[in-house]
């Protein structure tokens, strides 16, 4: 028996999305996975950047409430290890900004010790509301 | 050389030992860092996303200074710009190729901003670590009066400096630019197969451990190399390797903790500059007992 996935028209406008906000051409990635296996952080992922970059090819919206997207910390390991030339840290970032465009947060600024706060470098405290906070 | 410097918020706090030591090291090298007046914050993080314009106007208001400098006689090297964070290198270099790739985005950006002056697209960004390497390193060696010999280092890049390949300064997986510097400096360099690997960067603020995590894998590769010391040009790789090294050793007790210096600040102390230069106060591991092991302070 084959089993076929049904892509709807709002699968396909998911992905057109999230290829003009990333300016990848996701449908090019042919899964090879090199990207999971570069990226640092996977561990902390629920889903690889290849399953990422797969759920995305096929429109399925909700990888935006994956904990993957908010792991991805930008550090382009994968962008320079694509053989395809793809960067799916851009792909993570346009997933992101779906969610922090609605002004939604991924961490509590309030439960930052303030101690802590006083110790952090302003650059972390910048690229992490910019990165997680809506 | 006198060329336009931006500094970046942390340089002006946490990452005040990078900061000065770096502009001390720079002019014993003849490069004077100009500071770019009424300077802002670059973003610290790139926008990633196609329809973004509105984070980039932060970084070309910074370019935009640069060219006011080029076009005043304040500096002598025509819309070029020195930085010395890793990440300000990167955001405000990927801002200046989007903006001068995309003549669409710059006059969107320039009708925004409304000055007097528009921005032309023009301005390089370079990092300190790309000047030093094109001035040669046998410069570097020339002014050594107090060589590192006997340290090992081993030199940390971290992300903001090698990638996107088309942004970093160096082989994006097989970076020597630190090996070549600490070398001229008389060091012992070892290699970190870890060197290139994310320190969790702004996970720092939301999830300790995962930096502490990979904190540990990037020292403890370093060590077994036999480095006794690692270096970095980014406040937050610096903050991330050095300071969270209290919750590496809650983690793991085995832990040896280790110095972790700006490159800068081995540029300092080689060239024979004083503690005020070199402002090992301001690294949370004290360097100070394994520089005077070394005979070296």
């Amino acid at each position: 028996m084959i089993s076929k996935t049904e892509i709807t028209a709002k699968n396909e406008a998911f992905l057109r999305r999230i290829t003009e906000l990333s300016g990848v051409s996701i449908t090019r990635c042919e899964q090879c996975g090199i990207c999971s296996v570069a990226c640092p952080l996977v561990s902390g992922m629920d889903i690889s950047p290849a399953e990422m970059m797969r759920t995305v090819q096929l429109g399925q919206e909700e990888v935006t409430s994956t904990k993957t997207i908010w792991v991805c910390a930008s550090c382009f390991t994968c962008t320079v290890r694509c053989p395809r030339g793809l960067d799916p840290s851009k792909v993570a970032e346009a997933l992101r900004q779906i969610e922090l465009r609605k002004a939604i947060d991924y961490m509590d600024i309030s439960t930052i010790p303030a101690e802590e706060m006083r110790q952090l470098p302003q650059i972390a405290l910048v690229s992490a509301f910019r990165k997680l906070t809506g | 050389m006198k060329i336009p410097y931006y500094p970046g918020c942390s340089l002006k706090t946490t990452g005040k030992n990078l900061e000065v030591s770096a502009i001390a090291a720079a002019k014993t090298l003849g490069i004077e860092m100009v500071e770019i007046p009424k300077w802002n914050c670059c973003g610290t993080v790139f926008s990633l996303t196609e329809d973004d314009l509105m984070h980039h106007v932060a970084p070309v208001r910074n370019l935009l200074r640069v060219q006011e400098m080029s076009g005043n006689g304040s500096v002598d090297t025509p819309n070029k710009m020195v930085t010395l964070c890793s990440m300000c290198f990167n955001t405000m270099k990927s801002a200046a190729g989007r903006v001068s790739r995309n003549a669409e985005d710059l006059v969107k950006i320039n009708s925004f901003m409304n000055l007097e002056e528009d921005y032309k697209g023009k301005v390089q960004v370079l990092h300190l670590l790309e000047i030093i390497r094109d001035m040669g390193f046998d410069k570097v060696k020339e002014k050594v009066s107090r060589p590192l010999n006997g340290l090992s280092v081993a030199p940390y890049y971290g992300c903001m400096l090698l990638r996107p390949a088309d942004i970093g300064i160096d082989d994006p997986e097989d970076p020597t630019i630190g090996k070549d510097l600490f070398e001229a400096l008389g060091a012992d360099v070892v290699d970190n197969p870890y060197k290139k690997v994310c320190c969790g960067a702004f996970h720092t603020v939301n999830d300790k451990s995962l930096v502490a995590d990979l904190g540990y894998e990037i020292l403890t590769r370093a060590q077994k190399a036999g480095g006794e010391a690692i270096t970095t040009s980014c406040p937050l790789c610096a903050f991330n390797l050095d300071n969270r090294q209290k919750e590496i050793s809650a983690a793991h007790p085995e832990f040896k903790q280790m110095p972790v210096f700006y490159f800068s600040q081995l540029m300092a102390l080689a060239f024979g500059l004083g503690e005020e230069e070199c402002m090992f106060e301001g690294n949370y591991v004290d360097p100070r007992p394994l520089l005077k092991s070394k005979n070296l302070l």
